[in-house]
């Protein structure tokens, strides 16, 4: 009940900034925009845009999650918010998963917002929408939520520029770190043994794109789509655990 | 610490030791500092900036954790869910969500005590009612004067009718008329039987409301006690006599019993070093034959006291500058 009314506060914070819409409405243009691009191309603008307008939501989904994420926690800090609600029968742990649940909320509208964007534009171009663009979708999701449980956390003991940061550099690696086990595969017992552990503490972010599959028709398995959902879902977890340890320990001041 | 239930505020030798900058330097914000506040007073907290007032305050309302001391509010320790359920915080300067207008602002706080529907509703109308912000219901905070902040501030301290209430710095940078209506609230709190506790380094207001106070220099207290007796107790009340024709050896006699004389023509002002010295110069007065033209006493001021023990608890290297 507390987390709920946090988690409303929140996605009614989100509803009144601006920076929001101004994400969202590039978002729109970006996926858009692909129709004149694909006039550029030979043949393949059906690829074209799906590439570019599943790139468009993961992209624009991803700065949302950081710089509204990063905010949920640090900003309540810095502006004193935070005084009046922990002194309050609030736990600390149900403020910041009130805070989680709000820009889940936020991510989730704005998601679909950015797919029914994506639908017209692949209704208007007769593109034929199959079966896989939804569990894409719901992939990318998933990773808005990983990366909004990976800004909450950073936020919790760091500040938002830093945060933003790190967030940002996570986001990056989580999507290269297929190269790491490949990496490590030609080293030493030892550095092979660094690489693997790090390769399987960071999240797998490259798990969560079906853009390939979407494009060139190949299928996913619901069983796979599970597992996948279930991977990001136990990762949040921890993720949000580990803050909420992080968060209760911490002084205001 | 024998628990106290009787008691809505017990801290024993409560410290607070913050780590800063990079290598983690110990600064000593609060230093085994032990007050009680008892049911239905006004406790003042005084002392000046960076004294520690805050952070006692937090440590109290659960957002800081004390290094070492214990602390409970109405007889249970810090933390239990019970007693912030019958505790309302209004924190210094407070900032708000400012995207909310007043009334989604105190029905989000109503709903962190599971408070709703229309309960709620008439209870947001009662509290924008006492602070005189009914007109601005609709008005988004963001729009809002400091003023008018710090009083939907006081309301949302108030939403779920606690028992005590602590306010942190409430009468700072508001207006004249802001801080009358502050003292106001506080004294109509008191009247409806709530225990307030607030800090302050405004002196005067202090000494207006509380019935008891409690100073705190460096972390440290200094005095605890009712206002009276802190006012009582140590300070000389000099009394000014203005004499007129005082001859050279009544003068003579007199000097014993004063701190300064000041001759101004015939006239001279005599400042007497306490009450206790009156009979004694009244009789030299009347045996010179001078004219008494008045007699004043000097009440002695929270502030005075505060400025004695500033000077005790000054370091001998601050001394010398």
């Amino acid at each position: 009940m507390k987390i709920l009314s946090i988690g409303l506060n929140t996605f009614r914070e989100n509803l009144r900034d601006k920076l929001l819409y101004n994400l969202l409405i590039f978002a729109l243009l970006m996926i858009s925009s692909s129709v004149i691009l694909s006039r550029l191309t030979l043949g393949e603008f059906h690829r074209l845009i799906l590439d570019l307008g599943l790139g468009s939501i993961n992209f624009f989904g991803v700065l949302i999650a950081i710089f509204v994420g990063i905010g949920l926690v640090s900003k309540e800090i810095e502006k004193k918010t935070i005084y009046t609600i922990v002194s309050k029968p609030v736990a600390r742990y149900q403020f910041l998963l009130g805070k989680y649940v709000g820009l889940t909320i936020t991510l989730f509208v704005n998601t679909v917002v950015m797919a029914l964007g994506l639908l017209v534009v692949l209704y208007a171009q007769d593109v034929p929408v199959e079966g896989m663009l939804f569990k894409a979708l719901t992939l990318i999701f998933v990773e808005f939520m990983v990366i909004t449980a990976v800004a909450l956390l950073f936020s919790t003991f760091t500040s938002a520029t830093l945060s933003a940061i790190f967030t940002l550099a996570l986001y990056v690696i989580g999507h290269l770190t297929a190269d790491l086990k490949t990496f490590g595969a030609k080293m030493d017992d030892l550095s092979r043994g660094i690489l693997d552990g790090i390769y399987y503490l960071l999240p797998n972010l490259e798990r969560f794109n079906l853009k390939g599959h979407v494009v060139h028709h190949l299928e996913v398995s619901g069983a796979d789509l599970m597992l996948i959902v279930a991977y990001g879902a136990t990762y949040t977890a921890v993720l949000l655990f580990t803050a909420s340890l992080i968060f209760h320990r911490r002084d205001f001041r | 610490m024998a628990p106290n239930s009787g008691l809505v505020v017990q801290t024993e030798q409560l410290s607070k030791i913050f780590r800063v900058g990079f290598w983690g330097k110990r600064v000593t914000a609060v230093d085994g500092v032990s007050l009680e506040v008892r049911p239905g007073e006004v406790f003042g907290f005084l002392g000046p900036n960076g004294a520690g007032k805050t952070t006692t305050l937090k440590i109290l309302m659960g957002l800081i954790y004390p290094t070492s001391g214990r602390a409970r509010l109405f007889g249970r320790d810090l933390g239990d869910p019970q007693t912030k359920a019958r505790l309302g915080f209004l924190p210094e300067s407070p900032y708000f969500y400012d995207y909310l207008t007043s009334r989604e602002f105190l029905a989000f706080y109503g709903h962190l005590f599971g408070l709703g529907g229309s309960v709620l509703g008439k209870r947001i109308d009662e509290l924008l009612e006492l602070v005189g912000m009914t007109h601005a219901k609709d008005l988004q905070l963001r729009k809002f004067s400091k003023g008018m902040l710090q009083r939907v501030g006081v309301a949302q301290a108030l939403i779920n009718d606690p028992e005590l209430v602590v306010l942190d710095e409430p009468m700072s940078g508001l207006d004249p008329i802001g801080r009358k209506e502050v003292r106001d609230l506080i004294l109509r709190l008191k009247e409806s039987g709530k225990t307030v506790l607030f800090s302050s380094h405004i002196l005067h207001d202090a000494e207006v409301l509380c019935d008891r106070v409690a100073m705190i220099l460096k972390g440290r207290l200094v005095a605890c006690g009712r206002v009276t007796d802190l006012l009582e107790q140590g300070a000389s009340h000099p009394v000014e006599l203005v004499v007129d024709r005082l001859s050279p050896e009544g003068l003579d006699h007199l000097r014993p019993l004063t701190d300064k004389v000041v001759m101004q023509g015939d006239r001279m002002l005599v400042v007497l070093k306490s009450q206790q010295q009156v009979g004694g110069a009244l009789e030299i007065i009347r045996a010179a034959k001078a004219s008494l033209v008045s007699l004043t006493p000097q009440k002695g001021s929270l502030e005075d006291l505060f400025i004695r023990e500033v000077e005790e608890h000054r370091s001998p290297t601050e001394k010398r500058a």
